[in-house]
């Protein structure tokens, strides 16, 4: 059987030793790719732009009003149901404000992944907030919590993000200094862009493949 | 290929050619490919700078590979990920087994990996009757007929439309045959979603591990890797020694270069950071995680400055699109894990020259790869080394097998030759020789096959030397 000790030993040693050939040759000054930063509306807009190229459906709201809009959407798609998260800020408000008669029920997590695993994959849609965007590249950061676990965002067939307009930073460089990424990283961390995708036949774009068929997002001021 | 047949580079060229379905569809997925590519790195100097930063970056990285190595596990450990080390291909599978015993895990659903394609790990698992599911669209197709991926980026790129669909139909119960791509789709899907929830563990590889905090990095478009990485209860990682970054500041220019170059996104749909099981209160994701991390002879590669260049590469496949040997044969005739540019410098590397060198022969060192590459590996010059290693007398702690094909014959035709050009006297008799009885040259040898496709060359009566002394040289 093999013993990861004495292979770390023998690669280990080989690498040091292996220096000695390639620690003298040049090695040039390492470049860093800077992007400058822009204004917030001009962040919102390129944001918006970007990801509605990816078949992602963004729109702009005030306050709560996302949860009317959201409401009206899932329910002429004909949603049964949207897991949610209460104990989240996007959750209390999504919570407060969702139509007690909808045709389309809030769910929510309950338990760990053991328990909840087959509900999970027979929910309609998800709802969760996010820890900002990103304009040049266009995408949301989502740090999956104790509140939002990870999967919500993953296994149903819609997901909705709410994202701050405050929060849009111009590039992914801008997000992992203003969130202080190589300080602290959480168990899980995600750059989500759009609608999950693939093109492995004959190379045609095609959305919903394992993941989410659909991605709507709210920027919310 | 894992076939135990005796490599034959040259007859598996030759199929390949004679294949004109084959060619069609590598030639209409590499254009396509290097069309998307230049949609995002459109500015060549914004693209020429990324480069430069990708080159720096990585060649920093090798500089101090084992510090970082001790870094990133030390940072790893401290998250909860569990780490090994596997010097060996062999030695890689067997601690994967071992971690799916331990946990009785019995089926495996498994994230696109080239590493695990490397060290051929679904054979061996199933050889140990594990029951192992490629979840990658392109790869499941390719593991229901049993072939290895034909490229790096699309495994399944070599099979058309129709090919796929009746792959398909003979595979999946119930399914009918149809060239819908979209009910296609839907119906792989709901096969692997029931995979992904019976699941006991998933096997995924890492795109770039970030020595500072832990992390391990997987870019993806499907969200297989995703699932794959959460819903089951064990996730084991297999990494390459060489897949490291310093920084999480490193990872937007690495990570657009990657996008970039192997399939001309800005961004994939997922970027995935790991850095840890799951947590105590947290609701899902897998209570273990496991590292793997595999050197299969990158250590050795070490040894030689211009050789350890190759360890540079994050696997993006942009060379293989803009080989023009590639586009024509594609990647299974390379017989190799890695075909293409890449896979030439690579290759006979790990494997041994003997007869893997062979496929350093399939490039026309037209530069076309170096001019693409998102982290400066100068392909060809590499190439040329590795052809060369296979007539050298190089160190055997720097390239395996290298001067197997080293003869007689051949080094006193070169010795010859070299006289030929060093001596003014010999020159001279050369030239006069061959402009006298140089169509007397028997047809043997590599002459022979030279002039299978092409006609005899003709000497002429004055040496261009002659020429030039006699009449100058004209500026037009």
């Amino acid at each position: 059987m093999s013993n990861s000790a004495e292979n770390r030993e023998r690669i280990l040693e080989r690498l040091y030793n292996a220096q000695q050939y390639g620690r003298d040759a040049y090695i040039p000054q390492k470049k860093v790719w800077n992007i400058k930063n822009q204004s917030k509306e001009k962040n919102i807009e390129e944001f918006t732009e970007r990801m509605t190229a990816v078949r992602t459906e963004v729109f702009r709201t005030k306050g709560t009003e996302w949860v009317g809009e959201l409401q009206k959407l899932v329910e002429e798609r004909g949603q049964k149901n949207l897991l949610h998260a209460p104990a989240t800020p996007t959750g209390k408000a999504l919570a407060a404000n969702w139509g007690k008669d909808s045709s389309c029920k809030l769910v929510t997590w309950k338990e760990s992944i053991e328990e909840f695993k087959d509900e999970l994959f027979d929910c309609d849609g998800a709802v969760t907030g996010c820890l900002g965007g990103i304009a040049e590249s266009a995408a949301v950061i989502l740090w999956p919590t104790e509140e939002e676990p990870r999967l919500m965002s993953i296994v149903p067939p819609l997901h909705v993000v709410v994202v701050e307009a405050d929060s849009i930073y111009t590039s992914f460089q801008d997000a992992i200094k203003k969130l202080k990424w190589n300080k602290e990283m959480p168990t899980n961390a995600l750059l989500i862009s759009g609608p999950s995708k693939t093109a492995d036949i004959e190379l045609i774009l095609q959305f919903g493949v394992h993941g989410p068929t659909d991605l709507i997002v709210f920027i919310t001021e | 290929m894992a076939s135990n047949e005796k490599f034959n580079f040259a007859q598996n060229v030759a199929e390949a050619l004679a294949d004109s379905q084959l060619r069609a569809n590598f030639r209409f997925a590499t254009d396509t490919l290097i069309q998307r590519r230049s949609t995002v790195f459109a500015s060549p100097e914004e693209t020429n700078f990324l480069r430069d930063v990708g080159s720096s970056m990585k060649k920093d990285v090798l500089a101090n590979l084992p510090d970082l190595l001790e870094k990133f596990e030390a940072q790893c450990t401290k998250n909860g990920i569990v780490v090994h080390w596997a010097e060996t291909a062999k030695d890689a599978n067997e601690i994967i087994l071992e971690i799916l015993n331990e946990n009785s895990a019995e089926k495996v659903v498994k994230g696109k990996s080239m590493a695990s394609e490397e060290i051929h790990l679904n054979s061996y698992l199933e050889e140990h009757d594990k029951e192992v599911v490629e979840t990658d669209f392109g790869e499941f197709i390719i593991q229901l007929c049993g072939e290895p991926p034909s490229h790096i980026i699309v495994p399944a790129v070599h099979k058309n439309r129709k090919q796929i669909a009746e792959v398909l139909a003979e595979h999946i119960e119930g399914m009918e045959y149809t060239e819908d791509v979209d009910i296609m789709l839907a119906n792989v899907r709901s096969t692997l979603r029931e995979h992904f929830k019976t699941a006991d563990a998933g096997i995924s590889g890492v795109n770039f591990g970030i020595a500072e905090t832990g992390t391990l990095c997987l870019v993806e478009n499907e969200g297989n890797g995703r699932m794959c990485t959460t819903v089951p209860p064990l996730h084991i990682a297999l990494m390459g020694i060489e897949k490291l970054v310093e920084n999480v500041e490193d990872i937007p220019a690495i990570y657009r270069l990657l996008c970039g170059s192997a399939t001309g996104q800005r961004i994939t749909t997922y970027f995935n950071m790991i850095s840890g099981p799951r947590k105590k209160g947290e609701r899902d994701g897998p209570k273990q995680v496991h590292l793997v991390l595999l050197d299969n002879g990158r250590s050795k590669i070490m040894n030689d400055p211009q050789l350890g260049d190759v360890l540079k590469c994050i696997r993006c496949g942009t060379c293989l699109n803009h080989c023009p040997v590639f586009t024509r044969i594609g990647g299974h005739a390379y017989g190799s894990t890695y075909p293409g540019p890449i896979g030439e410098i690579l290759v006979p590397q790990i494997e041994g020259l003997d007869p893997k060198g062979a496929i350093a022969s399939a490039s026309t060192l037209c530069d076309a790869c170096a001019e693409a590459c998102p982290v400066r590996i100068p392909i060809p010059e590499l190439i040329r080394r590795m052809r060369d290693e296979s007539y050298g007398n190089a160190d055997p702690s720097k390239v395996a097998l290298s001067g197997y094909k080293r003869s007689c014959v051949e080094s006193m035709v070169w010795r010859g030759w070299q006289w030929s050009q060093t001596s003014p006297v010999m020159n001279k008799m050369m030239l006069k020789g061959l402009a006298l009885f140089g169509k007397w040259i028997p047809k043997v040898g590599p002459l022979k096959a030279w002039m299978s496709v092409r006609s005899k060359p003709q000497f002429g009566k004055n040496s261009l030397k002659d020429l030039v002394k006699k009449e100058g040289v004209r500026h037009e």
